[in-house]
């Protein structure tokens, strides 16, 4: 009668209760079960990489509570300035208005870069197209080039994706590919990498930007049902693809940025020992597993120095 | 004497105690209504410093964050808004009285007690669990049947707020109809109308103005609703040109910014701004059905 | 009568009738029309969502970037939240529904609280976020918590709590109150032992359903408090938590793990759906005996 699986069941309801009961007593005293815990806020293209460097990191240092939660880069510089987060992920640098908001509210921002991500435009599988210029994105998410026929494709209307405006991808995409020219007002704002994609998936003449780790599942394949364009810098330069990580690491890829982290001033305790790990060859590997890029020499330097 | 006065006396004072205990207690929600909107309208005020009010009202473009020229206009999003909202009081008005009507006046009251707690059923439904319908269910069903390329559209807001907004209509219907005195049902049957006929031209006239108080409330609940036009109309900035078009509601629009706008700034007081308008717009809304709800009370008095 | 009247009154007639036939019948699809949507709805969750229940899924906390492990944070976190929501609304509802029923003569000032209770009900709930935001997290300086949240929750509860204790109230029979009355008790004495005693079964029974639809809103908590991936539980009410509409909010539209996040989304969808039917159940089943105790 007493076998594993009513062993179990019994095991999981008293835990269920144990966990409540411990959580209502917890609430009455709030010293109890004191664990030093930090969080980490920010940018939806990091946040899955980020969550898995603060596993394994947690695995490897058990005492040690790493919260990371998403919401943009814009929320987790704001969270940063608020005092809301220990560290902030952004997939873009700070805009001087942050900037000069930080200063005003006493936060000096020590920024790190973790990794390199290599954006990417993606389409529907069947798309015919293969090929953009930098200035033919821009156009396309300018909303002036509006039918697929334009660019050699099916008399379609264009089915623009993108991010929401707290996105660093949003923003460092109007920086860069847009000339800081405002979006067409008939993107899709979606509410994170994984929406993109399954829209794009689903919709034939539909258009979207992710970052590279999202490009591929959990065996590490490219996933099904979308097609990586290859960017071209303009007419006459040769096409490539995120994929091709030589590309990338030799900058030949055209739309590549370092992915931040940034602290109150010096990090300190657990919030330095964590970048440290990002840093570390163990930190790293987890990067490029993930689908990113190691970060150069230069950049490792820097961080190095700003960890003093 | 002087004893059964001294009792009296303490008695009357423990009774006043109490009584203003209670008192206080019915007047916190006056003092709730007054302080949302007073604390609104405070966070709010700061943002006209910098927004111009005309811009504000009159222009569809709101793009705070735009390196060209930030733009501060709720035009686009108030008409999402009101289009979602018109989309889904179509279905929902219809559906909810008819609804309603049957539940007064044909069903058995044995059917009735079965069919109420179903319909209350439809109401606890939270709001998030509607919109994940829409992204996974009614969108791509949309989707198929326009032989569009997505479904998150207008069209799949007002579905689901019509959903959302047939229990209210439903059950404030119901009781303006219940609310008509007998004596007019058994006057029209008396000269030989049928029940037909008695419910469309003499009980519904009758509660006209519960049912129209009915379509008000409806309408507030659906012109609020936040997470469900959220995850399912596509938050297109754009001007609504149809209901087969990515909108951008009022409501959405502030939950996507809250989260990354750094307090005290212009932006965050401009949401707090598009909170005010939502909040005046819900209040004139019930307070009108409020009104005509008092006025049909007093004539059935 | 001749036979042309007898028959065009007897065309009416059958007019009619088939009008009423036709009439009901659209009545009637309505009704199936909701109640087939209400069926398709729980059918479609239940059907997608139970493959991702398990007891390691209620029991466990979410592991590996949320795609393994479970959501129990997030039932621990909705719990708490919605504990703190009920000592705000419970009580004061039912302070303010004894003051309205009991105590409270007809006038502007009863009129007044009673628009404005009718008023914070219509609220959008992301303006009682926005309040919360101001009030709560920042000028109080609760920042995002439980206990932000929680009062949050609790003022957008207070109308439904109000109305069902005063439909409460009003079910108990005045001769009770008179006839305590005319043995000389106090209008306390007489709320106490001949009004309370009858109504509270009834107030509880409204504060499970206010506190059921409470558990399942997203808006006031996404500003006030709740988070996405918490390694702890909430140690305080200073600190955050997750919850299960929040989750399913993300796990829909923001997770990275797109394969596995579906399944979790319509998981979680289906515990929080099961929680609230279960509540709105058992309360409407509670009430249900309770009026019948009334006619008998």
């Amino acid at each position: 009668m007493f076998n594993k699986k009513t062993g179990q069941k019994m095991k999981g309801l008293i835990h269920l209760g144990l966990v409540l009961a411990l959580a209502l007593f917890s609430l009455i005293q709030p010293g109890l079960a004191q664990k030093k815990m930090i969080q980490i806020k920010g940018s939806d293209t990091m946040v899955n990489l980020v969550q898995i460097l603060a596993e394994e990191y947690m695995a490897k240092n058990p005492g040690a509570a790493i919260a990371v939660l998403g919401g943009g880069s814009g929320t987790g510089i704001t969270a940063l300035i608020n005092g809301t987060c220990d560290i902030a992920d952004h997939s873009r640098e700070w805009k001087q208005k942050e900037l000069d908001l930080a200063y005003e509210k006493g936060v000096r921002p020590r920024i790190f870069a973790i990794a390199v991500d290599a954006l990417s435009i993606i389409v529907n599988e069947k798309n015919p197209l293969d090929t953009l210029t930098m200035a033919q994105v821009g156009s396309i998410f300018r909303g002036e080039i509006k039918n697929w026929k334009v660019l050699g494709g099916a008399d379609q209307k264009i089915s623009l994706y993108g991010r929401q405006s707290n996105s660093g991808t949003y923003a460092f995409l109007q920086e860069h590919v847009l000339n800081n020219k405002n979006y067409s007002p008939e993107v899709k704002e979606m509410n994170g990498n994984a929406q993109i994609i399954e829209a794009v998936t689903q919709d034939l003449s539909g258009i979207g930007y992710v970052g590279v780790g999202y490009l591929y599942d959990e065996n590490g394949n490219v996933r099904r049902g979308i097609k990586v364009l290859k960017i071209k810098k303009d007419e006459n330069a040769p096409a490539f693809s995120p994929l091709d990580k030589e590309a990338v690491y030799s900058a030949k890829y055209a739309i590549s940025r370092p992915l931040y982290q940034s602290t109150n001033g010096k990090p300190s305790g657990l919030a330095a020992d964590f970048i440290r790990f990002e840093l570390s060859l163990e930190g790293q590997a987890i990067v490029e597993k993930e689908g990113f890029f190691k970060i150069g020499q230069e950049l490792m330097e820097q961080n190095l120095k700003n960890l003093k | 004497m002087h004893s059964i006065k001294k009792k009296g006396f303490g008695r009357d004072l423990k009774e006043s105690f109490i009584k203003n205990v209670f008192k206080i207690s019915g007047l916190l929600t006056i003092l709730t209504l007054l302080g949302i909107f007073a604390l609104l309208l405070y966070t709010a005020v700061p943002a006209f410093r910098e927004i111009d009010l005309k811009e504000f009202f009159t222009s569809t473009r709101w793009d705070p964050t735009s390196p060209e020229k930030p733009e501060y206009g709720l035009l686009s999003m108030l008409v999402s808004s009101l289009l979602v909202t018109a989309g889904a009081l179509l279905l929902a008005f219809p559906v909810g009285l008819a609804v309603a009507a049957y539940l007064s006046d044909v069903a058995k009251p044995k059917t009735r007690e079965i069919f109420k707690p179903i319909i209350e059923l439809l109401a606890a439904i939270p709001s998030v669990v509607i919109g994940f319908i829409g992204i996974t269910l009614i969108g791509p069903l949309i989707a198929r049947v326009f032989k569009m390329s997505h479904g998150l559209t207008a069209l799949n807001g007002s579905l689901l707020l019509a959903i959302m907004a047939l229990p209210t209509i439903i059950s404030i219907s119901e009781d303006a109809l219940r609310a008509v005195p007998q004596s007019y049902a058994e006057a029209s049957l008396a000269v030989g109308a049928n029940h037909w006929q008695t419910l469309i031209r003499v009980k519904i006239p009758a509660a006209k103005s519960g049912i129209i108080a009915a379509f008000m409330l409806g309408m507030g609940r659906a012109i609020g609703e936040t997470m469900t036009v959220l995850m399912a109309t596509g938050n297109a900035r754009s001007f609504p040109h149809g209901f087969l078009q990515s909108v951008r509601t009022l409501t959405a629009n502030i939950a996507i910014e809250l989260g990354e706008v750094p307090y005290f700034t212009t932006h965050y007081y401009a949401l707090f701004a598009l909170g005010l308008v939502l909040f005046v717009l819900t209040f004139i809304i019930n307070l009108t059905a409020d009104l005509i709800m008092e006025k049909q009370k007093r004539k059935l008095q | 009568m001749s036979r042309s009247i007898k028959k065009s009154k007897k065309n009416k007639l059958e007019k009619s009738a088939l009008a009423q036939l036709i009439g009901f019948f659209f009545l009637r699809l309505a009704i199936y029309a909701v109640l087939f949507v209400l069926i398709y709805f729980l059918y479609d969750i239940g059907s997608k969502g139970y493959k991702s229940i398990s007891w390691e899924f209620l029991t466990e906390a979410p592991r590996k970037g949320m795609t393994q492990g479970g959501i129990l944070p997030a039932i621990v976190g909705t719990f708490l939240v919605t504990m703190i929501t009920a000592i705000v609304a419970v009580p004061l509802g039912m302070a303010a529904a004894v003051y309205l029923n009991e105590y409270a003569r007809a006038g502007r000032l009863t009129r007044l609280i009673r628009l404005s209770i009718r008023n914070l009900a219509g609220v959008p709930s992301i303006v009682y976020g926005l309040f919360g935001v101001i009030l709560f997290v920042n000028i109080l300086k609760f920042g995002t918590s439980v206990l932000s949240a929680g009062l949050t929750l609790g003022l957008l509860t207070l109308p439904w709590t109000i109305t069902a204790s005063e439909e409460a109230l009003k079910s108990v029979p005045d001769t009770y109150r008179e006839g305590a009355l005319a043995l000389g008790a106090t209008k306390w004495q007489m709320i106490k032992t001949n009004v309370l005693p009858y109504s509270i079964p009834g107030m509880l029974t409204g504060a499970v359903l206010g506190l059921a639809r409470a558990a399942g809103e997203t808006a006031p908590i996404m500003f006030t408090g709740a988070a996405f991936y918490l390694p702890y539980l909430p140690r305080s009410l200073k600190d955050q938590f997750m919850a299960l509409p929040y989750h399913l909010y993300i796990m829909a539209t923001q997770h990275h793990a797109i394969d596995k996040a579906r399944g979790i989304a319509y998981g979680t969808a289906l515990v929080l759906i099961v929680f609230i039917v279960l509540f709105n159940l058992g309360a409407i089943i509670i009430r249900a005996r309770l009026r019948n105790k009334w006619r008998n």
